[in-house]
């Protein structure tokens, strides 16, 4: 199963999603072409009422512990189903990489 | 002095600290780089860590915080998150908030 793919199914089954987007933005980066190593979530769900930004993020490097120790970068946009209608769905773009590696 | 708590005095030392990748000058990631810009649009002054050139920090800092990635901010003493939530807090205004109360506090 590709790394995308279980990022989605993770979250999926651990959070009340109203609207789960998963990008692989590896081809961003100076990575080998097909490479799963750059990410971009975005995360609408009730689970998030109430909480502040960092929690909600913790939820999500909680739910995705694993995946975390292989992939090389997470942009997490985690929203309520208010904000998101607020928003009118979007979320910012991720930085240009700058090289930096490890 | 033990990793923990070098990292443990920095960011109790200063109220806002950023550790990233590479400096605010010369930043070797497109999140650090984005982070950085964020405090430097508010005119205040902000203490860095180049988590690049201590690799001590780099491999411990994650479990300091429990928090797995780079850039992480820290204001009063406490982590306020990364790249993504700096800059929604720099929109919404809270970041100014917190750092200038930071910086009041202590001095």
């Amino acid at each position: 199963m590709s790394m995308q793919t279980t990022i989605e199914e993770k979250l999926a089954s651990e959070f009340d999603v109203d609207f789960l987007q998963v990008e692989n933005e590896s081809h961003m980066h100076k990575v080998t072409p097909g490479s799963e190593l750059h990410f971009k979530v975005t995360i609408v769900s009730n689970s998030f009422n109430g909480q502040m930004l960092i929690k909600r993020h913790r939820m999500v490097n909680s739910a995705l512990q694993q995946e975390m120790q292989q992939i090389h970068a997470l942009a997490l946009h985690t929203l309520t189903p208010r904000e998101w209608q607020a928003r009118s769905g979007s979320v910012a773009d991720s930085p240009k990489c700058r090289g930096g590696g490890k | 002095m033990d990793v923990l708590d070098r990292i443990k005095q920095q960011v109790e030392t200063y109220p806002v600290i950023i550790y990233m990748k590479g400096t605010p000058q010369l930043p070797q990631c497109g999140f650090s780089s984005r982070t950085a810009e964020a405090l430097k649009s508010l005119g205040i002054e902000f203490a860095y860590v180049n988590v690049l050139a201590d690799p001590e920090i780099f491999q411990n800092l994650p479990r300091f915080a429990d928090w797995p990635t780079f850039p992480q901010v820290y204001v009063d003493g406490e982590l306020i998150g990364g790249c993504d939530i700096t800059l929604e807090m720099h929109d919404s205004g809270d970041l100014e908030k917190i750092t200038t109360a930071a910086l009041e506090k202590a001095s």
